[in-house]
C-alpha cells in the first residue's frame, strides 16, 4: 500500500473468540466501511448541489475493490474505474483527495480541471481514468513493460478494473492480447455487475460467461463471488499473488449487482427486481457485518467504533476540501503543454 | 405548448423512422431506456424491433452501420457523448468516409454526437468534433443551432445519401425552446446554407452551435452602444457556405468567428483564411476569431465559464474589432 497519503485504518480490535477471521479480512472490511460512508457523503452533497457534474457510487462492489487496493503494495501500479472508492482507499488514496476532486478544488491532485472519479496520482501508481471504457487496461500494462525494460519488473504487480459492459470495447481487446502477449503480471477485475447503464449483459455479450474470454486472450482465469468478502480476498489475493510470481497475467469476474443507479442522476428503474432478491444482489458490506457478528470476529460495540472513526473522517476530509478558497482565475495556467515555451497563444475568449 | 431541441431530435428521429422503413437507431442504451439524454424516449416501444441497444463498442457501432447501409438500410447512430466518437473515428473516417469515392456505392448514415460543453462535464463529456470530421472528405457536418434546425436538418441527414456527422449542443438539448415543432419537414434554407439570424451593419460575427445564442445576446448588448451586429449562423460546417459569409462581409466589412471548439485551426479558421483569400477587399478590418483555450475542457465551473467564449467575450471582441 502507498500509506503515505492513506487515512490510517481505523484501530486493531480484540481478535474474536471461535475463530480468528482470514488474513486482511478485518482491514478490508474497514476500507469498506469508510468507502460506503464516503460516498453516501458525497450523494448527499450531490443532492445538496454542492457536486459539479455527476457523481458515481461503487455501492455493493466495495468487497471486490477493497480486496484489490489491500493485495496491492507500494511500488504496485493500480487504474481503478468508476466504482473503486474502497479499492482506492485501500491503495492509499487520501479521502480529501476524493473530496477536494468532487467539489472542485484547486489544492486537490486534479486542481478542479478534472473531476469526480478521473482523479488519481501517478506518481504514487494511482493512475487517473480517462472516461472512455477500456483505455486504461493498455495504460497499466505499459507502466509494467517498462518496468521489465528498466530491470525493475520481479515483485511488482499492475491492476485495473472495468465492468461487464467496458469489456466490449476494442480498447479493452487490443489491451488485453498486448498484456498477454508480453506476460506481464497485470491483474485485471471485471465487476460483471449486470448493468452497464442501463444495458442489461444479454445485450453486451453472448458467451455463457465472461470468464471464457480469459483463455482466448491468454490469462488466466477467476471466478469469484463478488457479494462475499471471503471469497473476494482469498480469489483476488490469489491472483495477485500468482501475478506476482511472474504466473502472467490473471483475469477475475466477479459476480455481483450495481445498488445503486449508473450515477446519482438515475433511479435505475430499468433494473429487473428479481436480480436484488438473487444471489448476486446481496449487499457486501451488510453480509461482511453479519459475518463479523456470527463468527464473533468483532463486537456490534467495535462496529459502532469503526463507524465512528469513518465518519469522522469523511467529516474532516469534507471540510477541509470546502473551506478551499475555489479556483483564482487571475492566476490558472491556460497551458497544456509542461514545456512552458511550445505553448502557442492564442486570442483569449 | 413549447418543444426543448431535445424533444425536436426525439420528434425527427420518431418521423424518421414512421416515414422509413430502412431506418433504424442503433447506440448505448437508446432502446427502452430511451437514451442518456432521452433523445429515444419511447421511441424502442413505438417502433419494435428499430432502435436497438449495442454494447459499448463505438468502432464496431460504425462498423454496423457501413454494413447495414451497404444492405440498403438508412442507420441513424447515437454517440452517448461527441467524446466518445473518437473511438470510432477510425470507422468514420476511413470505412464511412471514403466509402463512396472508393466504391460509387452511396453510405447513408447519421451519426448523433450530443456536442458541446457544459458546466461540470470535464475533459470527457465536453468536446466540440466537428472541425476533425470536416476535415475529413466525403462527410457532411451539421450543427444546428436552432429547435426549427433541429427538427428539420435532422430529417435531411436522414435523407441524404452520405454519411452526416450531427453535432448536437448538449446545453441546448434543455435550454432552447421553441413554441411548436415546424410543420415543414423541409428546411427553410437547404443544405449547407448559411442562415443571417440578425442583420446588421457594423460587423458580422459569423459563428455555429450554441454560440449563435451568444452572439445574439452579444449583438442586444452592443444594440445599446449604437453598434449594429450582422450575426450568422453556419448550421453546416461542411460544406461552409461562403456566399453567405461573404455577401454579409460585403455590408459590414468587419469580421468576428467565434467557435467553442480549441484555437488551433478549426472551423474559426477556415472562415478566416477563405475570407481572406476570397473577400480580402471587402474587409476594412484585420478579421478576429474568437475560440476556447488551448487545454482541455475544465471541469469546474468558472474555469469552464474561463475557457469558453461567450456573450461577453464576443462583446469584447467585436468592441475592438470596430476600433479598428
Ligand atoms: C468508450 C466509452 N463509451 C461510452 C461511455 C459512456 N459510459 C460511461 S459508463 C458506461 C457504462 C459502463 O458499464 P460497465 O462497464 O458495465 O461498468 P459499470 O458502470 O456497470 O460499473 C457508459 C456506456 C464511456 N465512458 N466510454
Ligand atoms: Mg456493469
Amino acid at each position: 500500500m502507498v500509506d503515505a497519503v492513506a487515512a490510517a485504518p481505523p484501530s486493531e480490535v480484540q481478535a474474536g473468540t471461535p475463530a480468528q477471521p482470514p488474513p486482511n479480512y478485518l482491514e478490508t472490511f474497514r476500507w469498506m466501511l469508510l468507502a460506503r460512508t464516503l460516498e453516501e457523503r458525497i450523494a448527499s452533497l450531490y443532492r445538496a448541489g454542492k457536486i459539479f457534474g455527476g457523481v458515481f457510487l461503487g455501492t455493493g462492489q466495495e468487497a471486490l475493490s477493497a480486496s484489490l487496493g489491500v493485495s496491492l503494495r507500494e511500488g504496485d501500479y493500480f487504474g481503478p474505474l468508476i466504482r473503486d472508492m474502497a479499492g482506492r482507499l485501500a491503495f492509499g488514496e487520501a479521502p480529501v483527495d476524493v473530496t477536494r476532486t468532487y467539489l472542485g478544488s484547486p489544492l486537490g491532485p486534479m486542481q478542479a480541471r478534472d473531476g469526480n472519479i478521473h482523479r488519481g496520482r501517478p506518481k504514487q501508481g494511482i493512475f487517473p481514468m480517462i472516461s472512455h471504457l477500456g483505455t486504461m487496461v493498455s495504460v497499466v500494462a505499459g507502466a509494467l513493460l517498462a518496468r521489465r525494460l528498466r530491470g525493475t519488473l520481479p515483485g511488482a504487480v499492475g491492476a485495473t478494473c472495468i465492468g461487464d459492459g467496458g469489456t466490449s470495447t476494442g480498447a479493452f481487446h487490443e489491451g488485453m492480447n498486448l498484456a498477454a502477449v508480453e506476460r506481464l503480471p497485470l491483474v485485471v477485475v471485471v465487476a460483471n455487475n449486470q448493468y452497464a447503464y442501463s444495458t442489461p449483459t444479454s445485450r453486451q455479450f453472448a458467451c455463457a460467461d465472461l470468464l471464457d474470454r480469459a483463455a482466448g486472450y491468454g490469462f488466466a482465469g477467476h471466478d469469484v463471488d463478488g457479494t462475499d468478502l471471503v471469497a473476494c480476498l482469498q480469489t483476488v489475493g490469489a491472483a495477485v499473488a500468482e501475478a506476482r510470481a511472474g504466473k502472467g497475467p490473471q483475469m477475475i469476474v466477479a459476480r455481483l449487482l450495481r445498488l445503486t443507479g449508473h450515477g446519482e442522476h438515475d433511479d435505475a428503474s430499468y433494473m429487473d427486481p428479481a436480480l436484488r432478491a438473487s444471489a448476486v444482489g446481496g449487499d457486501c458490506l451488510k453480509l461482511a457485518r453479519q459475518q463479523i457478528l456470527t463468527r464473533g470476529w468483532a463486537q456490534e460495540a467495535d462496529l459502532d467504533a469503526w463507524r465512528v472513526k469513518c465518519l469522522s473522517q469523511v467529516d474532516a476530509a469534507v471540510a477541509t476540501a470546502q473551506s478551499d478558497a475555489p479556483p483564482d482565475l487571475a492566476r490558472v495556467h491556460w497551458t497544456a503543454l509542461s514545456t512552458t515555451d511550445l505553448n502557442s497563444v492564442f486570442p483569449q475568449p | 405548448m413549447s418543444i426543448t431541441y431535445l424533444e425536436a431530435i426525439r420528434e425527427a428521429q420518431a418521423k424518421a423512422l414512421a416515414l422509413d422503413e430502412r431506418v433504424f437507431i442503433y447506440g448505448q442504451d437508446v432502446g427502452a431506456f430511451g437514451g442518456a439524454f432521452k433523445a429515444t424516449k419511447g421511441l424502442a416501444k413505438e417502433f419494435p424491433g428499430r432502435v436497438l441497444d449495442s454494447p459499448i463498442s463505438e468502432d464496431a457501432a460504425i462498423g454496423l452501420a457501413v454494413g447495414a447501409s451497404y444492405e440498403g438500410m438508412r442507420p441513424i447512430i447515437e454517440m452517448q457523448f461527441a467524446d466518445f466518437s473518437s473511438v470510432a473515428f477510425s470507422q468514420i473516417v476511413n470505412q464511412a468516409a471514403t466509402q463512396f469515392w472508393r466504391t460509387q456505392v452511396p453510405c447513408p448514415l447519421v451519426v448523433r454526437l450530443p456536442s458541446g460543453s457544459t458546466a461540470g462535464s470535464g475533459p470527457f463529456h465536453s468536446q466540440s468534433m466537428e472541425a476533425i470530421y470536416a476535415h475529413y472528405p466525403g462527410l457532411i457536418v451539421m450543427n444546428p443551432a436552432t429547435v426549427e434546425d433541429a427538427y428539420q436538418m435532422f430529417l435531411e441527414a436522414v435523407s441524404i445519401d452520405d454519411p452526416v456527422i450531427f453535432c448536437e449542443h448538449k446545453f441546448l438539448y434543455y435550454h432552447l425552446k421553441a413554441d411548436a415543432l415546424p410543420t415543414e419537414i423541409r428546411p427553410s434554407l437547404p443544405v449547407g446554407k448559411a442562415r443571417v439570424t440578425r442583420a446588421g451593419r457594423d460587423a458580422t460575427v459569423v459563428t455555429y452551435g450554441a454560440l449563435v445564442h451568444e452572439a445574439l445576446s452579444a449583438a442586444d448588448k452592443l444594440a445599446a452602444e449604437g453598434a449594429e451586429i450582422e450575426v450568422v449562423d453556419l448550421r453546416t460546417v461542411k460544406p461552409l457556405d461562403l456566399d453567405t459569409i461573404l455577401g454579409s462581409v460585403a455590408r459590414t466589412g468587419r469580421l468576428l468567428c467565434a467557435g467553442e471548439a480549441a484555437p488551433w485551426g478549426g472551423t474559426t479558421a477556415e472562415v478566416i483564411s477563405r475570407v481572406a483569400q476570397e473577400g480580402f477587399t471587402l474587409l476594412d478590418a484585420p478579421p478576429m476569431r474568437l475560440n476556447a483555450r488551448d487545454t482541455p475542457v475544465p471541469y469546474h465551473p468558472a474555469l469552464w465559464q474561463a475557457h469558453r467564449p461567450g456573450a461577453q467575450s464576443i462583446v469584447r471582441a467585436v468592441r475592438d474589432l470596430l476600433k479598428f
